[in-house]
């Protein structure tokens, strides 16, 4: 395998309504700075690739419009996924494996706020017996908390625990949305939106993008200090059909985490994408972190979450930390579809 | 026996608020006032009609705003024959026009001149609705019809095509 490491990572605010800008107006300025970051020409960039969904735009093809940001004359290797951005770094990492150039562009961008992304997720599930009841987003991760919950082994409580550690690790990330409010009593107090989940166990509604530069061996040692080197990736999925998952646990991460071999050394932070507090207590199970791994020092999705981009900053938010000399080995983790459908899991050491 | 599915209805209704963005409000706002306004890329110098967010060949955002002319050069264009539901009765003429000023050509209707006369490098201009009509809408330009000028020539708008 070529070693491949991310050197630079740019994310905007996340917001409730980007009301004045556009995708590509947002996704411009996030763009060039991680490639100013990266201290790699734009027109060095050997592959670009993004993460967003036509679905959020409400348009088709609004990937494509999405590319007056980057920069694609004269023409440039391009490809999209329609899946959060950590797949495109996925696909970016692959492609830097063929050997024949050194650097990639990761973008990935996602505005919910035109659309009603509650209603909207449903299209995501079994067109035939499952969207035609319009099951929400929340209802969906609330049957799967339920579920967790009558296994025995967690509470309510923990949920809040979860999403208290987030949101005050949340005010020393001006990136995030959701910062106040993090007494525990309190955020038990408030009243259900679909029992068992509380409004501090879901997350916020975001517009957001964010972007990551990979380069490979010597490029990537010439332009950076300290990069985040990715020992290990890997991507598996579970059945779309809920009825037939154990919704409890998540042996997609399991695997996907094994694969990428987070249990060969210790971790010193691990980004998880879990947009709902209980989906936190699950992946930490699945990916065997121990108790004193700094888990989301971010805030996590939680207290930001724009769709197609959460995941892409889960990867950039650990790789800063390795970049920026403060951790050696770090976990990142990305998911997609409904209660942890599909999960990506990456692992990063700043040792050579 | 079992009766054969051969499709179900599952009515998707979806509403967005759409945003125009910086740009595109900055021109359809000056459209509103009977202007047409570009914005110049900081790096190539090109100016773009309508404004847009970023310079597509450069990946830069757009900078210094800058105010084309009304009239211009048709580059391309072509005859509609093919009655469906349009508000113009057949045969008329849709274009590509380059403002003076302006590096890329819109896309506009031509009117006022037959359509078998309409020819590239033919001088255009734009006529507008009456100032009470004007809106942040391309309705606000009516069409565009020959100035009478002579025809541009050809190098002045090949790399536009």
């Amino acid at each position: 395998m070529r070693d491949v490491a991310v050197v630079s990572f740019a994310q905007m605010p996340s917001v409730r309504r980007e009301a004045q800008r556009n995708e590509v107006e947002m996704i411009g300025p996030v763009v060039q700075s991680a490639i100013e970051r990266s201290g790699i020409g734009r027109k060095e960039i050997g592959f670009t690739v993004s993460g967003s969904s036509d679905y959020l735009a409400g348009q088709p093809f609004s990937f494509v419009m999405a590319l007056d940001a980057v920069g694609a004359w004269p023409p440039i290797r391009e490809s999209h996924v329609e899946m959060d951005g950590a797949w495109a770094l996925y696909e970016a990492w692959v492609r830097l494996q063929h050997g024949d150039i050194n650097s990639a562009l990761v973008y990935a961008f996602g505005k919910s706020s035109p659309g009603s992304v509650r209603d909207l997720m449903a299209l995501q599930l079994d067109p035939y017996c499952v969207a035609p009841l319009w099951p929400d987003a929340i209802s969906l991760a609330a049957l799967q908390a339920r579920a967790l919950l009558d296994r025995g082994d967690y509470s309510e409580r923990d949920f809040a625990e979860v999403a208290s550690r987030g949101r005050a690790a949340a005010r020393d990330n001006p990136n995030s949305q959701v910062t106040g409010g993090a007494d525990i009593d309190a955020l038990l107090g408030e009243p259900y939106v679909a029992s068992p989940l509380r409004r501090h166990a879901c997350p916020p509604i975001s517009d957001g993008a964010a972007a990551v530069v990979l380069a490979a061996e010597d490029t990537a040692r010439r332009v950076c200090e300290r990069p985040a080197w990715i020992r290990g990736i890997d991507h598996r999925i579970e059945p779309a059909a809920l009825g037939v998952r154990d919704l409890t646990s998540s042996p997609s991460a399991e695997l996907a985490a094994a694969n990428a071999g987070v249990a060969d050394g210790g971790v010193d932070v691990a980004e998880l994408h879990a947009p709902f507090a209980h989906q936190e207590l699950i992946l930490r199970d699945a990916l065997g972190l121990a108790d004193g791994v700094a888990i989301n020092p971010s805030g996590g999705a939680l207290t930001a979450n724009p769709l197609m981009v959460a995941g892409l900053i889960r990867i950039g938010e650990a790789a800063q930390r390795l970049i920026d000399g403060d951790a050696t080995r770090a976990a990142a983790h990305a998911t997609s579809g409904p209660c942890l459908q599909q999960n990506l899991v990456c692992v990063m050491e700043t040792k050579q | 026996m079992t009766e054969r599915i051969v499709g179900i209805k599952t009515p998707i209704k979806l509403e967005y608020t759409y945003t125009p963005g910086l740009a595109s409000s900055r021109y359809l706002n000056g459209v509103a006032r009977g202007k047409l306004i570009g914005q110049r890329c900081p790096e190539c110098s090109k100016v773009y009609v309508p404004a847009r967010g970023c310079c597509p060949a450069c990946g830069v955002t757009l900078g210094e705003e800058v105010e084309v002319a009304q009239s211009g050069t048709i580059t391309t264009f072509c005859v509609v024959n093919l009655p469906f539901y349009q508000a113009i009765k057949p045969p008329y003429v849709c274009a590509s026009i380059l403002l003076d000023g302006a590096d890329m050509a819109l896309f506009h209707l031509i009117q006022e001149v037959p359509a078998e006369e309409v020819r590239m490098g033919m001088r255009v201009e734009a006529v507008w609705v009456e100032p009470g009509e004007l809106g942040p809408t391309m309705e606000s330009i009516r069409y565009f019809r020959p100035t009478g000028e002579p025809d541009a020539d050809y190098d002045s708008y090949k790399e536009h095509l």
